[in-house]
Order: structure tokens, then C-alpha cells, then sequence
């Protein structure tokens, strides 16, 4: 089998085949996490783009990482310090860096669409480090390898997300994908970030069910996702921070409904005490700190797989166009 | 362009015989199996590694630890491969500090693959030691490499390929000789 597309822009036009061959690919650059000598030479001489046009942190280290360990020298673009803020176009600054003659661009916008629109008018690879509330592929697979790590395999789980569903590209990476491994998801949270239209977003038959009591949702789960709480849209007098806390934190007790061994992940930054405590994100159901080391072997994985020979006989993008288009004027991460 | 079988060079009897011979060259070469590892290249130096071994049980009663090596990320010609090459998982379970290691083969060509697999190797640390050990020595080397232990040296022109089947991967056990013709 071989990765058909040029670019790596959602998981939703992905098969299950196809994502499986994704995550075996993961496999070889996870023990090479373990090595005493990470650098490999397999991608030297080529140049990946890092454009930030969102902040971020970890996503934007690990696709570092992993670019650095395959031996390939990066490109960082970061919104604060950019010409964004001089008022250049997205189209313009992405045309720009691609004259410097790079061979792969990850970019994270705001926007929904931003890295399709972008994908279509470059010739080399795009990768989606997260647009808008669209998608966030590379995560979505990072969590699967994590699931199918510590589970076994990822067939007809009972996966619980928490949190802000409807702003999540996290979210909606990861319904795309183990959706189509037969998994029956529950979202829940305050009403205002649960809406009911998110019972459709799945792959076609995948059962999703929105429930707003925390107890209910956990209830038989196999993964809990917990999303990061973004405080700034907790506000009075819809929610207080603490009635967050009170109605949806995790906490151990209520860990007891869950399934013996369920596990926990989070795609972090976590905001400790207020969506996981600490007991919890620390405790041996965790994986996060198993997430962030899979990061970069799943990163590694996606820039081999589009990087090495993928200037013959690959397709041009055929991923699905998310339904918002994106604005044409870059504008700086809000 | 065809490709047509011109002759066998090897039957399963010939190739168990030639394995059992190199497992007691290497033993006695290595002054015993203390220190001693095989590293097999994936795919077909994994069975031969596997099959050494057991041989040298039989020698010595000594378990040679086996591991296992994909060298796709080593290549200096991936890109001329295939479109994506799969990668396999590289597996070797013990510490290459100060071992003795062998690595081993099907077919000794270019001598690109085993530039490939040392540099994977020294990823892994520092062996005191390491030796090729191959089936068949072809020929037509474009890099400064040689095999301690050789199955069988044989002769071959640049169009030719030699063909190692084994049980364990093809369902027969034979080496042939085979040719591309337009």
C-alpha cells in the first residue's frame, strides 16, 4: 500500500486501510525515539516550512523534531514576528516562503480551509497543523497510535470526548478517524459547546450520542479525550469557571464510572484543575506524555511519507474542501 | 522486457549445508559465541540469521541472540526505490555496546545495503565488532566492502539477478539465476 495523496490536510477523505498503514508506518520511527542517536540522514538536504500563522507550541516543536531527526532542515514562521501583521496576504506569504524552494510546508491557521486553499496553489506537500475548527490531522493520528499502543487495537471503543466540542479540530479529527474503526463516541459538555448538529459530523452510521451530565458520559467508556477548557470563552453569566469544574471536571471519582483501564488523553496544553485534576492527568491511565513522544514519531512518519519520492506518480490533492471557505486576507491569530 | 530463469545455483539441501558451514566458520573464527551476535537484514537475511543460529546451538549449546534490521532510512537512493518504500520495524532487543556482531544477508551486490545497515547499526551505540555474512557473494561492488563468511561466490553479469527463495518468506527453498531480456 501507499499513502495516494500529495498532501496531508484532514482525516475524513482517509479510509481505514489507509489510516492503519499510517500508523504502522509510526511504528519504526517510535523505537527510533529510543535510540541513543535519533538523527537520521533519510531526508537530508530537503527543507520543511513551519508556518504558525496560529500560535502554538507543542505542534509546531514536534513537527521540528521530527523533520530535525530525519535529518531535514526547517523554515519557522511564527504570526507575532511574521509580515502578517504588515498586512500581506495568506496566498502572498505562503507563495513567498515556497520561492525560497522548500519541499514540504505545515502550516496552522485560524481559518477552516486555510491549508486546502493553500494546498492548491502549491506544488509541494501541504500538511495540516490545524485550521480553524476544521481538522487537526496529525493529532488525530498521534491519539490513535496512543490508543492502539495501550488498547490493543482500535475497534469498537467507547470514546468519550469532554470538553468544547463544537470549536474542536482535535475533536474532529478524532471522530473522523476511529469512526471509521467502528467506535460509538459520546460528547459532552455545557449545551452551548455540545449542539445536537454535532451527532452528524461522524463518517456515515458512526453513533454519536450528546449528553450534557458528566456522569452519564462516562459511563462504559473505553478513551476519555479531555479538551483543554479555553477560559476565555467560560463567562458569566452563561458558565463560571467554577460551575466548569463542579459539572465537568475529571476528577478520580468519577473516573469510577469509566471502564476499568479506561484511558485518558488530553492534546494539551492542560489547565490543571479546571477540565482534569491533577491526580488524574498524573495517574496510571494517563497517556499523555505518551502522546506528546508519539507526536513526533507520528510527524516523522507523515513528512517521510509525503517527502520520500513523492515528486512521481503522486496525486494532486483530492481531500475533501471543508464547507467554510477561508478568507483570502491573512489576518493574525485571534 | 522478461525476466527468464536461466539456472538454479542452489537447492534446499545445498543451502542448509552452506548455512550449517558458516555458522561453524563463524564460531570458530570468533574464538566461541560469548559476545556474539547475528543481526539479519530485513527481509531474507532475517530467516538466515535465524537459521545460523540455530546451527550454532547445535555447535556450541550457546542461544546467539538474533536481531533484526530494516535499513530503508539508511538508503542513499530511496527516492529512486519506489514512489513511498514501506517501512518495516527494526527489532533487536539486546545492547550493541562491545558485542561481536554479524550481520547477515542473502545476496553481497553493491555493497550500498550493508553501508545502509552499518549506519543503522551505529545508531544503536558501538560494537567492539562487526562482520558480513552472505549466501551468495555476487559481485560488482561500488562500495569498499567485503563478506568475512561467503555461502558461494559466483560469477554474474550487471542484467542478471539472483533470486534467493526461502521457506519462510517465498514457500520454496532454491537460489536461481535469473535474467531481464527485451
Amino acid at each position: 500500500m501507499t499513502y495516494r495523496f500529495r498532501d496531508l490536510l484532514a482525516l475524513e477523505p482517509l479510509s481505514a486501510d489507509e489510516l492503519t498503514f499510517i500508523l504502522d508506518q509510526a511504528k519504526p520511527f517510535q523505537e527510533i525515539q529510543r535510540h541513543p542517536l535519533k538523527k537520521l540522514a533519510t531526508l537530508r538536504g530537503k527543507t520543511v516550512v513551519l508556518a504558525f500563522f496560529e500560535n502554538s507550541t507543542r505542534t509546531r516543536l514536534s513537527f521540528a523534531t521530527a523533520a530535525s531527526r530525519l535529518g531535514a532542515d526547517t523554515m519557522n514562521l511564527q504570526a507575532e514576528a511574521s509580515s502578517l501583521k504588515k498586512g500581506e496576504t495568506l496566498l502572498d506569504t505562503a507563495n513567498n516562503l515556497n520561492a525560497m524552494r522548500p519541499d514540504c510546508f505545515v502550516m496552522r491557521h485560524a481559518s477552516s480551509g486555510a491549508a486546502d486553499f493553500v494546498a492548491r496553489h502549491l506544488e509541494i506537500p501541504v500538511v495540516n497543523a490545524g485550521d480553524g475548527t476544521h481538522e487537526h490531522p496529525s493529532q488525530g493520528l498521534l491519539d490513535a497510535l496512543t490508543i492502539r499502543d495501550r488498547l490493543g487495537n482500535l475497534n469498537n471503543l467507547n470514546v468519550t470526548i469532554l470538553g468544547d466540542i463544537s470549536h474542536s479540530r482535535v475533536a474532529r479529527s478524532n471522530i473522523h478517524l476511529l469512526g471509521k474503526f467502528g467506535c460509538r463516541f459520546t460528547l459532552c459538555g455545557p449545551a452551548m459547546w455540545v449542539p445536537r448538529e454535532l451527532e452528524k459530523i461522524g463518517p456515515a452510521g458512526t453513533p454519536i450520542r450528546c449528553v450534557y451530565r458528566v456522569e452519564e458520559a462516562l459511563e462504559d467508556a473505553d478513551v476519555i479525550i479531555v479538551l483543554r477548557v479555553q477560559t476565555e470563552r467560560l463567562h458569566e453569566p452563561s458558565l463560571s469557571q467554577n460551575d466548569y469544574i463542579l459539572l465537568y471536571q475529571l476528577n478520580t471519582e468519577r473516573m469510577k464510572l469509566a471502564k476499568p483501564g479506561a484511558l485518558i488523553l488530553h492534546p494539551g496544553p492542560i489547565n490543571r484543575g479546571i477540565e482534569i485534576t491533577p491526580e488524574v492527568a498524573d495517574g496510571p491511565q494517563s497517556a499523555v506524555l505518551e502522546q506528546v513522544t508519539n507526536g513526533v514519531a507520528t510527524r516523522m512518519a507523515i513528512l517521510y511519507l509525503l517527502m520520500v519520492g513523492a515528486t512521481e506518480g503522486a496525486h494532486p490533492a483530492l481531500e475533501a474542501k471543508p464547507e467554510v471557505t477561508p478568507k483570502e486576507s491573512a489576518h493574525a491569530s485571534d | 522486457m522478461r525476466i527468464v530463469e536461466k539456472s538454479q545455483l542452489m537447492s534446499a539441501a545445498e543451502i542448509d549445508r552452506t548455512l550449517q558451514r558458516l555458522a561453524h566458520q563463524i564460531v570458530e573464527k570468533s574464538g566461541g559465541t560469548k559476545s556474539l551476535a547475528l543481526i539479519g537484514i530485513r527481509r531474507r537475511g532475517v530467516p538466515l540469521a535465524q537459521r545460523i543460529a540455530r546451527a550454532m546451538r547445535g555447535i556450541d549449546g550457546v542461544e546467539v541472540p538474533v536481531g533484526t534490521l530494516d535499513i530503508t532510512l539508511y538508503r542513499d537512493d530511496l527516492s529512486k526505490v519506489a514512489p513511498q518504500a514501506v517501512l518495516q520495524s527494526s527489532d533487536i532487543s539486546f545492547g550493541v555496546d562491545s558485542m561481536d556482531l554479524v550481520l547477515v544477508d542473502d545476496v553481497l551486490y553493491t555493497g550500498r545495503t550493508i553501508r545502509a545497515a552499518m549506519n543503522g547499526l551505529f545508531d544503536l551505540g558501538r560494537p567492539k565488532r562487526v562482520s558480513l555474512c552472505v549466501l551468495i557473494d555476487r559481485g560488482h561492488r561500488e562500495m569498499p566492502i567485503e563478506a568475512q563468511f561467503v555461502g558461494r561466490t559466483i560469477q554474474t553479469s550487471d542484467t542478471e539477478i539472483i533470486e534467493v527463495r526461502l521457506a519462510e518468506i517465498d514457500h520454496e527453498e532454491r537460489v536461481v539465476l535469473v535474467d531481464r531480456v527485451d
